[in-house]
């Protein structure tokens, strides 16, 4: 069989994508199980090669199991793969003997990767690298390993928009097409009028993704009622928000099938061109995404006529420049026109007058992902997943202190308990669970008592705040502080054209500051004051709910409001007494030596960088309070254990 | 050599839009915007040199200072932040007495704080120039950040 893989565009083309599954040969499928790896004559060996894992490492690791493999007599196929979602894990690597399913190792590093890999040749590998095993009914599983889907990181989930993830060379056109991709555009283009389109993506009650749940065949027929020559398509891949990362991961591991995406969306609302927004810091992904729209336009699938069917799609990705508000889509709009992204007032909807001043249809990257497993599989089949109000599946990043750190990927339903605990793995090292965060900074902070709420968008808690992240909290973990650290976001990120927005975020995070400050006197008024600072936090946070234009305003005070409402005891704490429990807030901490103990060794008098330690040689030694500014150094310097934290 | 006509010449039919993409051009290749591009790119635009300044101050992407030999960049994403990257930034101003996207004086050191690198499982996290260094401490960054001072 031919193995180099670039020549098989010609039969992927006019046998794959043409034809219908029925119609395929045997000939034909024995050159997709090829392409398809699922029955390989050399070692296969996939490497997940993201942004996480280059920072874990992974360059320096593929050039050298590159000279390995150049050294050893054996035959090998070295593929990069995306990520399976499982950051935790990295480095993964994937190893295919012929015969034999694909067997997933963990935990790989420049230092054993050789014993790993010779291990699995010889059949016997540590359970300490083995994560799983990928099942395939051809070929012959691994005794004693379990299935990547009986793994409660993965049986928890359902992937729709994630299925590729992990298992593909994103970088291969031929590789996505092999497993399926683009047969749902070619389905829309040959068999489907426009409003038909429209109309399959309104029966399939797909919401967008990007925070307000929008119908996204609603928003489209708007666009396609609107009279005009020219329309755009706005795929918004942006995502601002710190500690988000599962939109950048999905374009790094499957950019094929948001370009699939937004070619179907392209043809569904009668637009040529379209421009996928994403932060200039995503390299990765940028990268895979020009690869993937130039290696669709040599296949024809992108460009001029496609398919002989009269359509010209174009793609351009616009790097974004680091603008938070942008993710609002009027000030999307603006930072494409080259101005500064500045939201404006709606009406007018961008579906009426948006880009340029033609109608433009503004989505967000996972909205598009979900169109070809749509057309794939009927918009009943979609319907099927989820629960009434939301349908289909939602992906998040899952990070902060939680074990399985990652991508995930559940259906609309699912409880906060199960997401944190089967698929996240519970809290990190088995740590006390305090609460999570959802949605970025504009988000909501939501304790125990919420964790049986539902991904919804119509659930009152959190259905706002589904686009971003979950961020897990433990005890040591200050809400406070995070809290803070958000507003803090938002205060550099508010654009400047609303007062209460600009001004009030400000507020916000100076209230927060003060109280997590040690107050300058000890006396009961200024107790009074900061709180009633906080107080004042609920007014503050109603008028620029009520007087701000965009998204960002509107939500900036959820972080806030949520904490004061489940969180209020913290918050109580740290006015009153004073103390910050999770060690978080440093100005709040106090320290004491404890003179049974102190030997005076005079280390953390040295140390201390206000001078606040007093003593002598072999003595006791002292804190003085009034100097302290509760920075730990005593307390981490000292051998003996003799500083106390209060 | 940095040469801004070359980038110039690849926007024949330069219109509004493309300013963002020259400006993100320029700073990739010169790695920040000196007053003189900017000139040049408003006279080839048509564009008053304080209507860019006036867009490129807005997106916090654009530097304008060049970056120093070493370019240090922290993590301050949510997760790095609970496992308290304030601490290392922090630590680091002491250190090198600049702030975000500052540059030292003797052009040695330059500092970026970034939202979120997407290694959450790994955090902190901090590059200097192109190396990763990763479930960063303050014994550990002190100690690789001295040995950059030192070098």
């Amino acid at each position: 069989m031919n193995n180099d893989i670039e020549n098989y565009k010609e039969f992927l083309i006019s046998r794959i994508l043409l034809r219908d599954i029925e119609e395929y040969t045997k000939e034909d499928k024995e050159k997709l199980q090829f392409l398809r790896r699922d029955k390989v004559d050399d070692i296969v060996i996939s490497v997940e090669y993201t942004s996480s894992s280059i920072i874990g490492g992974i360059e320096e690791l593929f050039l050298a199991i590159e000279k390995y493999i150049d050294k050893d007599s054996k035959n090998y196929r070295l593929v990069k793969t995306g990520s399976l979602g499982l950051c935790s894990k990295e480095l993964i690597i994937g190893i295919q003997l012929p015969g034999k399913t694909n067997l997933i190792l963990r935990n790989i590093n420049l230092e054993n990767f050789q014993a790993v890999f010779e291990s699995v040749f010889s059949k016997h590998v540590s359970s300490d690298y083995i994560y799983g095993q990928f099942r395939n009914v051809l070929l012959e599983s691994w005794k004693g390993v379990s299935f990547i889907d009986e793994i409660a990181f993965f049986a928890n989930q359902q992937r729709v928009v994630l299925d590729n993830c992990g298992r593909i060379n994103p970088e291969s056109i031929e590789e996505y097409i092999a497993n399926g991709g683009y047969k749902s555009f070619v389905k829309a283009l040959n068999n489907y009028t426009r409003e038909e389109i429209a109309e399959i993506v309104e029966k399939s009650e797909l919401r967008g993704r990007g925070g307000e749940g929008f119908l996204t065949g609603k928003k489209w027929k708007i666009a396609i009622n609107t009279e005009s020559n020219n329309k755009y398509l706005i795929c918004n891949a942006g995502e601002g928000d710190p500690g988000a990362f599962s939109e950048r991961l999905i374009i790094e591991s499957d950019p094929h099938k948001l370009i699939e995406g937004i070619a179907i969306a392209l043809y569904g609302i009668g637009a040529n061109k379209a421009y996928i927004y994403i932060e200039e810091y995503n390299r990765l992904a940028i990268e895979r995404l020009t690869k993937a729209i130039n290696s669709a336009k040599e296949y024809g699938l992108l460009g001029h006529d496609i398919l002989q069917s009269g359509n010209s799609f174009d793609i351009i990705i616009r790097k974004g420049a680091g603008a938070y508000v942008c993710g609002e889509e009027t000030a999307l709009i603006k930072f494409l026109e080259g101005e500064r992204g500045m939201p404006i007032n709606k009406p007018p909807y961008p579906a009426t007058k948006g880009l340029f001043g033609a109608p433009t249809v503004v989505n967000n990257s996972e909205t598009l992902i979900n169109l070809p497993k749509i057309f794939e599989k009927g918009p009943k089949w979609y319907r099927a997943i989820g629960i009434d109000s939301s349908k289909g599946t939602k992906v998040f990043s899952l990070a902060g202190k939680v074990e399985n750190c990652g991508i995930i990927e559940v259906e609309f339903g699912t409880k906060l308990r199960e997401i944190i605990f089967r698929v996240g793995g519970g809290v990190l090292n088995g740590e006390k669970f305090k609460g999570l965060h959802i949605g970025g900074p504009t988000g909501r902070v939501v304790a125990e008592q919420h964790l049986d709420e539902v991904i919804d968008f119509e659930n009152e808690n959190i259905g706002e705040n589904l686009d971003g992240g979950i961020i897990v909290l433990d005890e040591d973990t200050c809400v406070i502080d995070t809290v803070k650290y958000f507003e803090d976001f938002l205060k550099k990120q508010s654009c400047g054209k609303c007062i209460p927005c600009r001004e009030g975020t400000r507020r916000i995070s100076e209230i927060l500051e003060n109280i997590t400050k040690k107050p300058v006197d000890n006396d009961n008024h200024t107790t009074l004051y900061r709180f009633k600072g906080v107080m004042q936090l609920e007014t503050l946070a109603e008028v620029i709910k009520e007087t701000s234009l965009c998204g960002l305003g509107k939500r900036a005070a959820n972080p806030v409001l949520s904490s004061l409402k489940w969180f209020r005891e913290e918050y109580e704490e740290h006015i009153f007494d004073r103390e910050c429990n999770a060690g978080v807030c440093q100005e709040l901490r106090t320290f004491k030596i404890d003179v049974e103990a102190c030997t005076g060794c005079t280390i953390c008098a040295k140390k201390c960088p206000t001078g606040a330690i007093i003593g002598t040689q072999k003595a006791p030694h002292f804190i003085v309070q009034e100097n302290c500014i509760g920075c730990g150094i005593c307390y981490k310097s000292c051998k003996f254990n003799a500083v106390l934290s209060m | 050599m940095f040469d801004i006509n070359l980038i110039l010449n690849k926007y024949p039919f330069v219109k509004k839009d493309d300013l963002v993409p020259i400006l993100q051009d320029v700073q990739e290749q010169q790695g920040y915007l000196s007053e003189d591009a900017i000139k040049k790119i408003g006279e080839y635009i048509g564009i008053a040199t304080s209507k860019i300044y006036g867009l490129a101050t807005f997106y916090s992407y654009f530097r304008f200072v060049p970056k120093g030999k070493y370019h240090i960049r922290i993590c301050e994403g949510t997760t790095c932040h609970i496992n308290k990257s304030k601490l290392l930034i922090t630590e680091l101003y002491k250190k090198l007495k600049i702030r975000d996207k500052e540059t030292t004086k003797n052009n040695l050191f330059s500092l970026e704080i970034t939202e979120c690198m997407g290694a959450c499982s790994m955090g902190p996290v901090m590059s200097i120039n192109d190396k990763y260094y990763t479930n960063l401490t303050l014994d550990s960054f002190n100690e690789i950040i001295d040995s950059y001072i030192n070098n």
